[in-house]
């Protein structure tokens, strides 16, 4: 941690910035890549759970499982957009 | 070691205009329409009386998909009017993002952000002017105050239905879209260019045949991308059936 902290300091102000965009743009989407990470494979199980002990109502599932994908993916996605605002 | 510079963003998303202001993203997005529009004029002409076969048999598969798939699941049988729009919106954003993986084409025109956002702002625009046609005032009534809740829990239900609702809709359906075509697209440009990396790698022969690694990964993904493709297209048309679907008959 030092020798990065050391390193860091020899670099000149745009560098610095630089740099800090970089590892910070991967924590950007590296963290909002947890939750809906949890969320969708949560969704997903629940609802094989479901069609399996109903198949006869296995389409109605599916469109709200694709619906619930979409809205838990969006964070995701935003985060995605984060990392390219700040890391490109 | 080999050296592998990944080029700037906008070098894998701008393409040289091949004539003033009329770029190869322009072009896939009219070459898109067009094809649509000639799919289903095709099929139009057809005698309807015998056996569909050909053309007329893509397009029956496809308006069906829409009324079973997605009006049927969503807005019921009121809603079967919706089918024209939403068959025209699944079929455009379908061969727009379907350029992704064609070969010399290999970008699709939604991921660029302005044809989801134009695309959004009109689901946006016919989502609430439906809401206005069905309900009149009481649409604003329905959808900000929500029934059966609290009088004084109004003051914080009120401002959040109406961020969810009006603005962060239209926000949510374009970057959708748009974030997913284009994390495809900038991850088969990673794999492409790892591989050409490796098979180029000099001074070390070893490297060469690794290139073979992430050549099978690009294949996979350029299969993955096919359902992506579809799925996105599917997931955008269905939240627009909801969306006007909830505005065209309030929540009880």
């Amino acid at each position: 941690m030092e020798a990065l902290s050391a390193l860091v300091a020899e670099l000149t102000g745009d560098e610095q910035k630089a740099a800090s965009a970089a590892s910070s743009a991967g924590f950007a989407y590296g963290l909002a890549a947890i939750g809906p990470g949890i969320g969708i494979g949560y969704l997903v199980g629940k609802s094989v759970e479901a069609m399996a002990r109903q198949p006869e109502a296995a389409g109605m599932v599916r469109t709200t499982m694709f619906l619930g994908i979409a809205f838990t993916e969006a964070l995701a996605l935003i985060g995605f957009v984060v990392f390219i605002l700040i890391g490109l | 070691m080999i050296a592998l510079e990944f080029p700037p963003i906008n070098e894998i998303l701008r393409w040289k205009d091949l004539f003033p202001s009329f770029n190869k993203i322009a072009l896939i997005a009219v070459a898109a329409a067009l094809i649509g529009s000639i799919i289903f004029l095709l099929a139009g002409n057809k005698d309807p009386m015998k056996a569909p076969k050909g053309v007329r048999n893509l397009a029956e598969t496809l308006v069906e998909f829409i009324e079973n798939g997605i009006v049927m699941q969503t807005m019921g049988r009121d809603g079967l009017g919706w089918t024209p729009f939403l068959l025209s919106m699944f079929t455009f954003i379908y061969l727009c993002n379907v350029p992704g993986i064609i070969p010399f084409l290999q970008m699709p025109a939604t991921a660029r952000i302005a044809i989801p956002m134009f695309l959004s702002l009109l689901v946006w625009v016919v989502f609430i002017c439906t809401g206005f046609k069905h309900q009149g005032i009481g649409y604003l009534k329905s959808s900000l105050f929500p029934p059966g809740v609290p009088k004084a829990l109004y003051i914080l239900v009120t401002p959040i239905e109406f961020i969810s609702t009006f603005l962060v809709r239209p926000f949510s359906l374009t970057v959708r879209l748009f974030a997913n075509m284009l994390a495809g697209h900038i991850l088969l440009v990673t794999f492409a260019l790892l591989s050409e990396a490796l098979f180029q790698a000099k001074g070390n022969p070893a490297l060469i045949p690794m290139g073979v690694l992430p050549l099978f990964m690009l294949i996979f993904l350029t299969g993955f991308e096919v359902l992506v493709a579809f799925l996105q297209a599917y997931i955008f048309t269905i939240l627009t059936a909801v969306y006007i679907g909830g505005a065209a008959h309030p929540e009880h």
